[in-house]
């Protein structure tokens, strides 16, 4: 499966997880976002490039919960939790905002 | 007049028992799938709140060698996946000494801090284990 913007063709998999992490770009990522249902706020930006981040460091989509407890660290305690999370990427955020960021679903995703 | 408890388990917390797993990686990186498959377990395993170390023997030391260039075998390189492990609260990582001697690797060649320990202290450590997977 594939999509395409202004010309550039974006490679997905059967679920939506773009297969080149290195074709991603803004506009893909907002493409994502709209599949997902999900309106991109400075908030959500924050958490995707922060998993473009850990990505790049780790070579992995980290578990939620790792996720959340790396983010408190990172941004503070009133976004290291999952309420706050969910509330971005209601659908689960390690998936949602994973697959926004263009990364691969995590591993151990439940 | 009898009265049912509706099979309301009081003891329910009790089934979150806390096993020692091992997991073992004695293969090189790359040419089979073993130690990345290793690694994916084990960072499933950290969901599961149990006891884990890992421990690094024979060419599993080389699991954690820096500077690994990996284009030319096409795989990726995910050695900077072991430095994720401490955000997964798997902290107890285990070199033997004379695998990484006989390899010519000191601790300062690993991508990660570890404790080294003699192939005797190793069987201890195994000893002590309610369950051993060896990759």
């Amino acid at each position: 499966m594939a999509f395409e913007i202004n010309g550039k063709t974006y490679e997905t998999d059967e679920e939506g997880y773009l297969v080149n992490l290195s074709e991603w770009d803004e506009e893909a990522a907002k493409y994502l976002a709209v599949e997902e249902k999900v309106e991109m706020t400075e908030n959500h930006w924050e958490v995707v490039n922060f998993l473009r981040e850990y990505y790049n460091d780790y070579q992995i989509a980290p578990a939620v919960r790792v996720l959340t407890k790396a983010i408190g660290k990172k941004l503070g305690p009133e976004k290291g939790n999952s309420k706050y999370l969910y509330e971005l990427f209601p659908y689960g955020p390690a998936k949602q905002a994973c697959k926004i960021a263009g990364l691969p679903k995590p591993t151990g995703c439940i | 007049m009898t009265e049912s408890t509706g099979g309301i388990d009081m003891d329910e917390e009790s089934s979150g028992t806390i096993k020692k797993f091992a997991f073992v990686n004695r293969k090189a990186p790359y040419g089979t799938i073993y130690a990345l498959e290793s690694l994916e377990v084990v960072l499933i395993s950290a969901a599961f709140d149990q006891d884990v170390s890992l421990v690094f023997m024979d060419d599993g030391v080389y699991e954690l060698k820096k500077g690994q260039g990996t284009k030319a075998v096409g795989m990726k390189n995910f050695s900077p996946t072991y430095r994720a492990l401490e955000g997964y609260d798997i902290e107890k990582l285990y070199v033997e000494k004379e695998s990484m001697e006989a390899r010519g690797l000191t601790e300062d060649d690993l991508v990660v801090p570890v404790e080294v320990l003699t192939s005797e202290e190793m069987a201890t450590l195994m000893d002590e284990q309610d369950v051993v997977l060896s990759f």
